[in-house]
């Protein structure tokens, strides 16, 4: 990648270069009295998905959703596309494996997403085993309808005691 | 931007991140961007056994928006400079709202 510098006038670089079309998330158009801005060039969430093209990947939505799947492509904003997905549903000491196709992921939607090590990719823990889809679906509607039991309430609690609950109407997983 | 500047200069050190469903990972923090993203490398899963689905991964990328928290070899930090750069910005952003 080529090196950037943090100096006020990058070499080579007129001052004004800057497109802002590039980056419609990033700082808005400052004037040119204020600090130094990075070149766009630094703004680089795309170039952290670069390593990741074509590679086996788990990802993890916020919804607690776990696809397993190949990065086919990808945008600055972490949008992604996987192929060959596979749903991994875990519940209790249960997981199994739902065939799912092409995703197209919006960004927003990503919580994390690693990339499997394929020497190890068999080694699943041995707190977990295999199950038939409709057990482990049934087993994974009771907990989550009690775990949003026990949010609520807790949730209800803590306002009364006038806190904001952390990541309120997020669900993390 | 002081954030991203910083943690740009703690890269390849081993740091630990825990995400706003407590998960905790340990791993060489190998990039950030400017949404502090964050790329790991050699990660490894503390309380593996309740994300099972998180074994055989080797390296991550975390949206900076689920992160609680990260935490930092104390070695590697200067506190001193950074409380100059932290007074810098601050500096800054004040005569910039001026």
């Amino acid at each position: 990648m080529e090196r950037l510098s943090l100096n006020e006038n990058p070499p080579n670089a007129p001052q004004q270069r800057q497109p802002q079309q590039q980056n419609t998330l990033g700082p808005a158009s400052q004037p040119t009295s204020g600090p130094p801005q990075l070149p766009p060039q630094m703004f680089t969430t795309a170039a952290q998905l670069l390593d990741l093209t074509d590679k086996k990947l788990v990802l993890v939505l916020r919804d607690g959703r776990k696809l397993i799947g190949v990065l086919r492509s990808w945008d600055q904003f972490a949008n992604l596309v996987l192929q060959d997905t596979v749903e991994r549903i875990y519940a209790g000491k249960l997981y199994a494996d739902v065939p799912r196709g092409i995703f197209l992921v919006r960004g927003e939607n990503v919580l994390l997403l690693g990339e499997v090590d394929l020497d190890r990719e068999d080694e699943i823990p041995t707190s977990v085993t295999k199950a038939p889809f409709e057990e482990v679906f049934e087993l994974k509607k009771k907990e989550d309808s009690q775990r949003k039991a026990g949010d609520k309430k807790r949730h209800r609690e803590l306002s009364a005691l006038g806190f904001e609950p952390e990541h309120s109407g997020e669900i993390l997983f | 931007m002081l954030f991203f500047s910083f943690f740009k200069t703690l890269t390849n050190q081993t740091v630990t991140i825990e995400l706003k469903n407590d998960i905790r990972i340990r791993g060489i923090l190998k990039s950030v961007d400017q949404y502090l993203n964050i790329k790991l490398d050699d990660i490894e899963v503390l309380d593996l056994d309740k994300y099972p689905h998180l074994s055989s991964v080797k390296n991550m990328f975390i949206r900076g928006s689920v992160v609680r928290y990260v935490i930092l070899p104390r070695s590697e930090v200067d506190v001193g400079l950074l409380e100059d750069a932290t007074r810098r910005e601050a500096a800054n952003q004040a005569g910039k709202a001026r």
